[in-house]
């Protein structure tokens, strides 16, 4: 963990090539597109694919957010909108994956189910700082709802970013980087 | 008897749950800035001070510190000489929260039913604790409780012979499985005693304590200091991204309890730790 970090600009549609050189403790800067979306509407996606309908939108090579953000203020985009638990989304991600989907976005551990799917697809997971909604709602310079309104801030998302800040946290390669850092640190602190 | 109109409970609900969403107390924004002059790891200091930054950010530019503005918990210490103008203490409270989810652009955190899910729309119901307490005055504490914390909090009852040990182990355990998804650094609350419901409402409660005060028994305060200490050696650290401060205080309450039972309860916040307080 201790080798140093790269800084990379992410900027969807995201290739393989994209993402195979992104290590774990990398920084990225997304600018563009990316798809805010949580419980409610994984569930409703997984249920389309599963049916072999089409997504309300197309997300193959595109980034998912995981956030349900408050309300917008006058003269803003959006509220509020830090990440929420991903650990939730481990259920469904195996599938967002294999559907095409590049990178996912939240705070917190993934299932290794999930890291496995990132290393057979290309994939990655990024972790922003859980608990700066207000930081990173200046990120997001515009919102709309792409589907599902009536599930209010469980809707799907469609958010553009620019600079959005975030952590690699698992790569192509399956490394995982809250093992490896709380177990340096662990050892460090005995 | 002293008599308070229940309007006057409603806009004060309604103020501290808005308040409490926007406004960061100064007693973590302080440990915020403490941490990150002992926090070891250079990442994890980096971290402190972006949480250190967004509480200002939320204030000067009137956002929510934390999207997830959480369920309202609202504690009533009611004095007993204390009198409405009519009934409905119950819906005034709710009456304040879903004012403030409207007027404060707060979050439908609330689903309507656990199973079939949907959403309340408004916030509400809150979840409220009435207690009597002798004198002529009303204390209202709204607390802001996000789930990616309350979440990683779990409930025990243990066996007497798994003693101060046992308790230890499980608070221990929460805290690292936790890890990275509860968002450290954390306030851990812990109760011990009681039975199965009043553990889980001392632990919660616990987390109302202003961050550094301690146990008045000088036994827990003595825990809360020494668990504390391992929880910060658990390298989890902010975020969960290795470090140092993994929580920023231990708070713990204990009740009598029955000679046959040792409960134990854990209920960790994350470092949006919101919650404000009016005496009427």
């Amino acid at each position: 963990m201790m080798s140093e970090s790269k800084l990379y600009k992410l900027k969807p549609p995201l290739k393989d090539s994209d993402l195979m050189p992104l290590k774990i403790g990398d920084k990225v800067l997304i600018t563009g597109l990316m798809y805010g979306c949580r419980d409610a509407a994984h569930k409703n996606m997984v249920e389309m694919l599963d049916k072999g309908q089409p997504l309300p939108v197309d997300l193959r090579g595109q980034i998912l957010y995981y956030v349900g953000p408050t309300p917008a203020p006058k003269g803003r985009p959006i509220g509020a909108a830090g990440p929420t638990t991903s650990g939730r989304m481990d259920a469904y991600a195996p599938r967002m994956y294999d559907y095409g989907v590049k990178a996912t976005v939240g705070k917190g551990t993934r299932a290794e189910p999930v890291v496995k799917s990132m290393v057979k697809n290309k994939a990655v997971y990024l972790v922003a700082i859980g608990g700066l909604g207000a930081t990173l709602a200046s990120k997001i310079k515009a919102a709309k709802v792409a589907a599902w309104p009536e599930l209010g801030t469980e809707a799907l998302w469609e958010f553009k970013v620019e600079d959005f800040p975030a952590i690699v946290a698992n790569d192509v390669n399956g490394r995982d980087i809250y093992k490896e850092n709380v177990k340096y640190w662990a050892e460090k602190l005995k | 008897m002293r008599t308070i109109p229940l309007d006057t409970v409603r806009g004060t609900v309604c103020k501290l749950y808005i308040d409490a969403c926007y406004r960061l107390n100064d007693d973590m924004r302080k440990a915020f800035k403490d941490a990150a002059k002992t926090e070891v790891n250079p990442q994890g200091r980096e971290i402190l001070q972006m949480i250190s930054e967004n509480a200002e950010i939320a204030e000067k530019e009137w956002l929510p510190i934390c999207q997830d503005t959480g369920l309202a918990v609202v504690y009533v210490e009611l004095g007993e000489e204390v009198r409405f103008d009519r009934p409905g203490l119950k819906e005034a409270i709710n009456q304040g929260v879903r004012q403030a989810c409207k007027e404060g652009l707060l979050r439908a955190s609330v689903a309507k039913d656990p199973l079939r899910r949907g959403n309340t729309g408004d916030n509400t119901p809150a979840i409220i604790h009435i207690d009597m307490v002798p004198g002529d005055k009303m204390k209202l504490t709204v607390g802001a409780k996000g789930t990616g914390s309350e979440n990683m909090s779990r409930v025990k009852i243990l066996t007497p012979s798994a003693g101060m040990e046992g308790v230890k182990n499980f608070v221990l355990e929460a805290v690292t499985q936790g890890g990275s998804n509860p968002c450290p650094p954390l306030v851990v609350g812990v109760g011990i005693g009681g039975n199965l419901e009043t553990v889980a409402e001392i632990a919660k409660k616990s987390l109302y304590r202003p961050l550094k005060d301690k146990n008045k028994d000088p036994y827990y305060a003595r825990l809360e200091e020494d668990w504390l200490k391992e929880i910060n050696k658990s390298g989890v650290g902010p975020q969960g991204l290795g470090g140092s401060t993994t929580a920023l205080a231990v708070h713990i309450e204990a009740l009598p309890c029955h000679i046959g039972a040792l409960p134990v309860a854990v209920n960790i916040d994350c470092h949006a730790h919101r919650h404000k307080e009016a005496v009427l």
